[in-house]
């Protein structure tokens, strides 16, 4: 790399180096998914299977369960979708040894089944949206939602890189002292990646949305079974309370 | 409106209104057991575990049977020889139901003298219809005994032929069960599944 | 003579006459319910009860159903509620009522507490009602702590943590005790198989044996009512208090209509709500136990967060744990606390309703605080409320005493 390049490097390096951000206090981006969006979901998968399945299971999830929901026959959801498995009653696994990964990433990457609704779509988004440059770490890379992440920027060729701003704030304690404190600002594009942000941003929804629509598969139905159990409801209020008021209509 | 008149209006309307009350929580009443009797149905799980069970046949020589687990189940796979098929016919006389009347012991495509869909491969389920033991193979061909060859069961003594047809006599009521399978290829068989892709 | 009196009014038909003979089935109908007399002016506070009974239906079927396919190992617990939730039919509908149950139990079970508290149900003669229904109460608390391990998630495994070492601040043996609950050094597979035990079975029994005893010590006296007046000072010639109406059918067919609203209520949250903003469900928790990693913000289920919220105020451990048990323990005294001649809120002066009023106050506010992290202004605020709370009941001797009230009327207020 060329010393202009280095710069922000540096420039990055050096701000991170004097971070003191609070833990779980970053503002996350709304994420805006569709979840209703069927082709979005699809994308969503590719993107999953291709990107995130080489590392991560979804173990709790069927690709069978996938198919049916994603509208997808069962020949569209082998050749897409199912890289290590043969059966579609199988569940997501990934052929990440999880003895070598804990070697290599000094962590077991998770399983993603849940991390929709453990962490919420807004932190999946950001977190994808997140990875910047940081020479201190291993990877080369550090996250502004998850600090110290142990995942390397795997959609680094989609997104290019990026370096995190920080702004200098100094401010007076409560025992007199002057306290400097670094504030994120954004982020400020490195290297320019195939996709251009708001591409990027597509993808990322795209994952987010099929990441969270995993974390609970039977969430649309729920929700269509909901109202046809409140309209039994209401007719059973409706006869019951004239019955009701039938039977106490002498109670003076 | 006089009095008693007042009072069978609202006799009836109470009457009604108890009906109809009843009614529509019964049927609610029904309708919430659904999902509560549904669950006690094999899950996606068992459905997977119970999926069909592909066995390669390509390295199977004449006279050689495996095993394979399907359901639980144990499953034998016989490649019958020349001679053992042409001896099956010779057993009638002595089985219970040689012409496998008895439907629910087998695919209705299996109802046929060999009880298989090829003659040369017998697919049958290894296990005893007297009381479930895994009958042992006994191929060797014994005539001072009137014996062809096919299955003794070690528990009880029930004997079958070589195509799982039981012998009168024996403890055992009805014939060895085919399981629904099929030829995916000449040379991989699919058992626990008669119809469709693989 | 006994023995003709209870023959009236038997039927004389076949198959209910052998039933009768053999088994006090008829009595009891008309005993508990065909001539069973409650005020006609039962309003919307007198519906939690029978909606705790609901509940309490709804938690043991669901319950049963899920044991069918839960397994009680550390190893094992987690990934098969996910089971529940994707492979078995409908075990998402199963599981969701029962967490939504658990939330809904506390719900009713509050307001059916704080119904007595308006109408002064818990004094004299219904002193045993009271502390039964108390007792039902602390078992609530444990049957719901022990059922909160069983998922074993990050909020399963780290609240029990917490909670359970709370114990360890008894002098003495607290360690020991501590030891003893988890039935290992730390809290581990073992304590989440006794805990199964205790939440599936022990605890179940106990509930519906008190809940039954509760119900017969309620029919022994009558039930009270919005006004405070005992009904049965004022009988017809016929035996039937003037107020009261029988429990079947009015009574029946007037819950049946709160049921069903009440069934609306948590159908809403069952198909369209059931994490309730991540109070019902809590988001950590769908993350397994990870014995490495505590969350950032602990915090128990929000029906216990006022307890909860006493005990973080008091900056000594002990202390904290005393007066945790204390808040919890206080309110079985109010009969004897609780020192006006007139029982309902209607007839009390401006002191009792003021009290009320700020000890509604220091409940929410205390429930709300323990939601949120332990520094700054939230401890201040929880100290003040602390202090409130515990002031209503230690102070209700004095303030009941001189309280200015209302003269009493004979005969209940219904308006139709």
């Amino acid at each position: 790399m060329s010393t202009r390049t280095c710069r922000p490097f540096l420039l990055a390096a050096v701000l991170v180096a004097g971070t003191a951000l609070g833990a779980g206090d970053v503002a996350l981006e709304k994420a805006n998914i569709d979840p209703g969006n069927v082709n979005s979901l699809q994308r969503g998968a590719a993107n999953f299977m291709n990107y995130c399945s080489g590392c991560h299971s979804a173990k709790y999830v069927r690709y069978k369960t996938i198919g049916k929901y994603l509208s997808l026959s069962e020949e569209q959801l082998i050749d897409n979708l199912m890289f290590n498995a043969e059966k579609t009653f199988e569940t997501i696994n990934t052929a990440m040894p999880e003895a070598e990964a804990e070697r290599w990433f000094g962590k077991v990457p998770p399983d993603l089944s849940l991390v929709g609704r453990a962490k919420g779509a807004d932190y999946v988004y950001s977190f994808l949206k997140g990875f910047y440059v940081d020479p201190a770490s291993p990877t080369g890379v550090n996250n502004h939602v998850l600090q110290h992440t142990s995942m390397p920027h795997v959609l680094w060729e989609l997104q290019g890189y990026q370096a995190a701003v920080y702004s200098e704030h100094t401010e007076t304690d409560a025992e007199g002292r002057e306290v400097t404190t670094q504030h994120f600002e954004g982020f400020e594009p490195v290297t320019e990646g195939r996709l251009d942000a708001e591409d990027y941003e597509s993808f990322v929804r795209d994952t987010t949305n099929f990441l969270a629509y995993i974390a609970e598969p039977i969430r649309s139905d729920r929700r269509k079974l909901g109202v046809w159990v409140l309209i039994y409801l209401l007719v059973f209020l409706i006869i019951a309370r004239m019955l009701k008021k039938q039977i106490w209509k002498d109670v003076k | 409106m006089s009095d008693e008149d007042m009072d069978r209006i609202d006799r009836n309307r109470r009457h009604f209104l108890t009906v109809a009350t009843a009614v529509t929580g019964l049927a609610g009443a029904g309708l919430v057991a659904i999902p509560f009797l549904s669950s006690l149905k094999p899950s996606a799980r068992a459905q997977a575990l119970g999926a069909p069970v592909e066995v390669p046949i390509d390295s199977l020589a004449p006279g050689e049977m495996v095993r394979v687990l399907w359901r639980g189940k144990l499953v034998f796979i016989l490649r019958r020889t020349e001679a053992m098929l042409s001896r099956l016919g010779e057993n009638d006389s002595n089985l219970r139901d040689p012409n496998s009347d008895v439907a629910e012991q087998q695919p209705e495509y299996c109802a046929n003298e060999t009880r298989s869909v090829r003659p040369a491969y017998l697919v049958v389920e290894g296990a005893c219809t007297h009381l479930g033991c895994a009958p042992l193979e006994d191929f060797e061909v014994r005539p001072a005994e009137s014996w062809n060859g096919g299955f003794f069961c070690p528990c009880h003594g029930s004997k079958f032929d070589l195509a799982g047809r039981v012998f009168k006599g024996v403890p055992a009521p009805t014939n060895l069960r085919i399981p629904p399978y099929r030829f995916v290829r000449d040379d991989l068989i699919l058992i626990g599944q008669d119809t469709g892709a693989a | 003579m006994a023995r003709i009196e209870a023959e009236v009014g038997k039927p004389k038909g076949g198959f209910m006459k052998w039933i009768d003979d053999r088994f006090p089935f008829t009595s009891t109908m008309k005993y508990h319910a065909t001539e069973y007399y409650a005020s006609k002016n039962f309003n919307i506070w007198y519906v939690f009860g029978v909606l705790a009974m609901v509940v309490l239906v709804i938690q043991l079927v669901t319950g049963i159903f899920l044991t069918m396919n839960y397994k009680p190992s550390a190893e094992e617990a987690f990934a098969s509620v996910e089971y529940i939730m994707r492979d078995v039919e409908w075990g998402w509908l199963i599981r969701y009522m029962h967490s939504t149950g658990a939330s809904f139990f506390f719900v009713v079970v509050y307001l059916h507490m704080f119904r007595a508290m308006l109408y002064g149900s818990y004094k004299k003669p219904r002193e045993l009602i009271w502390i039964i229904g108390m007792l039902i109460f602390f078992t609530l608390m444990a049957e719901a702590f022990a059922g909160y391990l069983l998922p074993w998630g990050q909020m399963s495994y780290w609240g029990a943590q917490v909670i359970i070492s709370l114990f360890g601040a008894i002098p003495g043996i607290g360690d020991a005790l501590v030891e003893f609950i988890r039935g290992d050094y730390s809290i581990s597979d073992i304590t989440l198989n006794r805990f199964f035990a205790l939440h599936v079975i022990a605890l179940p029994l106990a509930l519906v044996g008190l809940v039954f005893v509760h119900i017969v010590a309620l029919h022994e006296v009558g039930s009270n009512n919005p006004d405070g007046i005992e009904i049965k000072e004022h009988k017809g010639p016929d035996g039937v208090p003037l107020d009261g109406v029988a429990f079947h059918p009015y009574h029946t067919s007037k819950d049946l209509v709160a049921i069903i609203i009440f069934l609306m209520i948590f159908s809403s949250v069952v198909f369209f709500a059931p994490e309730m903003g991540g109070y019902f469900l809590e988001h950590a928790n769908f993350e397994p136990a990870n014995l490495r990693a505590t969350p950032e913000h602990i915090a128990p289920v929000w029906y216990f967060t006022p307890f909860y919220a006493i005990l973080r105020a008091v900056p000594d451990k002990l202390w904290g744990f005393i007066l945790f048990g204390l808040s919890v323990v206080l309110p079985v005294f109010l009969p004897w606390l609780d020192r006006s001649r007139v029982k309902s809120i209607r007839y009390r002066g401006w002191m009792y309703k003021s009290a009320l009023t700020l000890f509604v106050i220091s409940f929410l506010g205390l429930g709300w605080l323990g939601t949120q992290p332990a520094d700054g202004v939230y401890v201040v605020a929880a100290r003040i409320l602390s202090v409130v709370y515990f002031a209503f009941f230690l102070l209700m001797p004095y303030y009941t005493s001189i309280d200015k009230t209302k003269p009493v009327p004979d005969r209940v207020v219904y308006h139709g």
